[in-house]
């Protein structure tokens, strides 16, 4: 199995919105290759021909009759929000200035 | 007979509550008694809700005065792990990047507990995002076992498992992903039940990994469990995945005990090698006691549970690694912003925010989980998992075909020392071997106390499977083994714990639980 890098890792934790140190990056390097080394025994099993199983269930589409209910108001939606404005989300800025 | 409220079980209390032998207000204050003078030590608790309690607890009494009808548990208190929804409360999952956050809504079973008028005690520890076996991986630190204080409670749900064996809640409700509620009962000498998945509703619960995730009840004893267990299973439309069927009849099967031609299966896979003997040796006497019980013992061969580990650890932090996507700084939790950057754009506030707001194991996760799902090593991992767990499934089919019930020991080890398995992250999941093939079947699981190893004098567990939406089995079962263990020991496990030594005793001990954390 491929060998991961630190710029895999990197790479990963940025893909995954996760700003590591560079002491992390160290130790997380180390750790995550025992865990697939670990884990690639899956790659051992007699999988031929089985079909991959996502749920315990077997559900599809579960739908409910389209009734109006009582929702949260836009004060208890927004009560948790790190800043609000206008009755809305207040986020920082999603585009680049250029 | 003991005086002492907190050591009766919920059964005792329903029932003297019911007769109006006892208020709801005497019996959450005991309790609160209780956590004031001994969580100090343990730090079951991160959040306690005294003035919700007892609230609570004086609309039973007033409603009782005036002769109305209530459901039989109105006024036993209960705690609830920190991963499900209350409104008005604190839900952290054991994070910092939900510090403080108070939910708008109740979870469907938190629901369930206010209408049946149980007093809920407060919210328990947990490893963050139930990501863990011990409870260490908290961001607002360890909860202890009450059996020796510098041994773990077992995890996610240590806070569920030594609230109730610190006697500071009579039940408690705990979530099982890859054996969260039966292995913290295993290592404390408490009883745990995953129900089916879909036999309780995940409406209002922090999702870990959806496909795994199950709540459940957690008491003293099997009846108490199932208990609880009627009272927050059952259909929900606001869960996709709930089960459209009554709760099985867990309390009836609890009270019968009946187990006469029962064929119960010893999982080879999940015993001896790797086992404490200890654990073994509770184990082998659990199920000899089982025969005397009237039940036939068999032994069945799941042969594909040695790839269960690997695949629960790919498809989880899987699973988690989308679910946890959610917490980006702009709705709900945490906002932290980038150091030395002017007018920084929204990701990267989202990823400093979660560097600072997601502890190591969380991240660790996330990123193994992230890697399994990228385009080149989808198939070799994700997807040969997904394979793995068919044949998991099919094992267990295979099995309940011989047997009615399956058995093996809960834990392969008894509580380890806390930081003992802290930097060994592989150790870590080990603990979690025998449970984890029924959060990926789905299949009910409980665990009770089997006795003590001779080697260290801790509990070891024994854990019953049953096939999905049978849960009933594993009450009958359980109550079963317990009936013939209190008769042999004399008494129940949990009177020979040690006596915790008070601290004190005032409202301060709880300062540090709380902070952080806004009303």
């Amino acid at each position: 199995m491929p060998s991961l890098s630190r710029d895999d890792v990197a790479h990963l934790a940025m893909l995954a919105r996760i700003e590591l140190t560079d002491a992390e990056l160290d130790r997380m390097l180390g750790e995550l290759s025992v865990i697939l080394d670990a884990v690639a025994v899956v790659q051992q099993a007699p999988t031929e021909g089985i079909e991959p199983m996502s749920h315990p269930l077997p559900l599809v589409n579960v739908t409910r009759p389209d009734e109006v209910r009582p929702g949260l108001t836009a004060a208890q939606a927004l009560s948790g929000a790190p800043e609000a404005d206008q009755q809305r989300f207040s986020v920082p800025r999603i585009l680049t200035d250029d | 007979m003991t005086h002492d409220l907190t050591r009766w079980s919920a059964a005792r209390l329903a029932d003297a509550l019911g007769r109006r032998e006892i208020s709801a207000v005497e019996v959450t204050q005991a309790h609160l008694d209780r956590t004031a003078a001994v969580d100090g030590a343990v730090h079951s608790y991160l959040h306690v809700d005294t003035r919700g309690a007892l609230e609570q607890a004086k609309a039973v009494d007033d409603a009782r005065t005036s002769g109305a009808e209530l459901h039989v548990m109105a006024g036993v208190p209960v705690a609830v792990k920190d991963v499900v929804a209350t409104q008005g409360l604190p839900t952290t999952c054991g994070s910092r990047i939900l510090a403080g956050w108070v939910p708008p809504y109740d979870a469907t079973l938190v629901s369930k507990l206010r209408a049946a008028g149980m007093p809920i005690l407060g919210k328990t520890n947990m490893d963050e995002f139930a990501m863990g076996s011990s409870t260490e991986h908290s961001a607002f630190g360890p909860s202890r076992n009450p059996w020796d204080l510098d041994r773990i409670p077992g995890g996610s749900g240590g806070g569920s498992s030594s609230v109730l064996a610190s006697f500071q809640a009579p039940l408690a409700v705990g979530t099982d992903t890859g054996g969260s509620i039966r292995q913290p009962a295993a290592v404390t000498g408490t009883v745990g039940t995953k129900p089916t998945y879909g036999g309780v509703s995940r409406y209002g619960l922090v999702a870990l990994a959806s496909s795994l995730d199950q709540a459940g009840p957690c008491g003293r004893t099997v009846l108490d469990t199932a208990m609880l267990h009627a009272v927050i299973g059952g259909y929900d439309p606001r869960d996709s995945t709930s089960i459209h069927a009554p709760v099985p009849a867990v309390v009836r099967a609890a009270q019968s005990a009946d187990v006469t031609g029962l064929r119960v299966g010893v999982v080879r896979q999940l015993t001896g090698e790797g086992y404490q003997p200890g654990v073994q040796a509770r184990f082998d006497e659990a199920v000899a006691l089982l025969v005397d019980a009237g039940a036939e013992v068999v032994e069945v061969d799941c042969p594909n549970f040695a790839y269960a580990l690997a695949a629960y650890y790919l498809i989880l932090p899987s699973e988690a690694s989308s679910n946890l996507a959610r917490f980006d700084a702009m709705r709900y939790g945490l906002r932290v912003l980038p150091e030395g950057i002017d007018d920084p754009s929204a990701e990267q506030v989202m990823a400093a925010t979660r560097e600072a707001g997601f502890g190591a194991e969380v991240k660790r996760r996330i990123i193994l989980g992230t890697y399994a799902l990228s385009s080149g090593y989808y198939d070799a991992y994700y997807g040969q998992a997904q394979k793995v767990r068919r044949l998991i499934a099919d094992d267990f089919t295979r099995a309940f075909e011989a047997a009615d019930v399956l058995v093996s020991p809960t834990a392969p080890t008894t509580a380890f020392r806390i930081g003992e398995k802290l930097d060994d992250p592989m150790a870590m999941y080990l603990n979690d071997v025998a449970t984890i093939p029924a959060n990926l079947a789905g299949i009910p699981g409980m665990s009770l106390p089997s006795g003590l190893a001779d080697e260290d004098g801790l509990p070891t567990g024994f854990q019953i499977l049953a096939p999905a939406t049978h849960d009933d089995r594993l009450y009958a079962v359980g109550s079963a083994l317990e009936r013939q263990l209190v008769s042999r020991w004399g008494g129940r496990l949990l009177e020979r714990i040690p006596e915790l030594v008070p601290a004190g005793g005032s409202d301060d001990q709880h300062a540090g639980a709380t902070m952080g954390m806004a009303r």
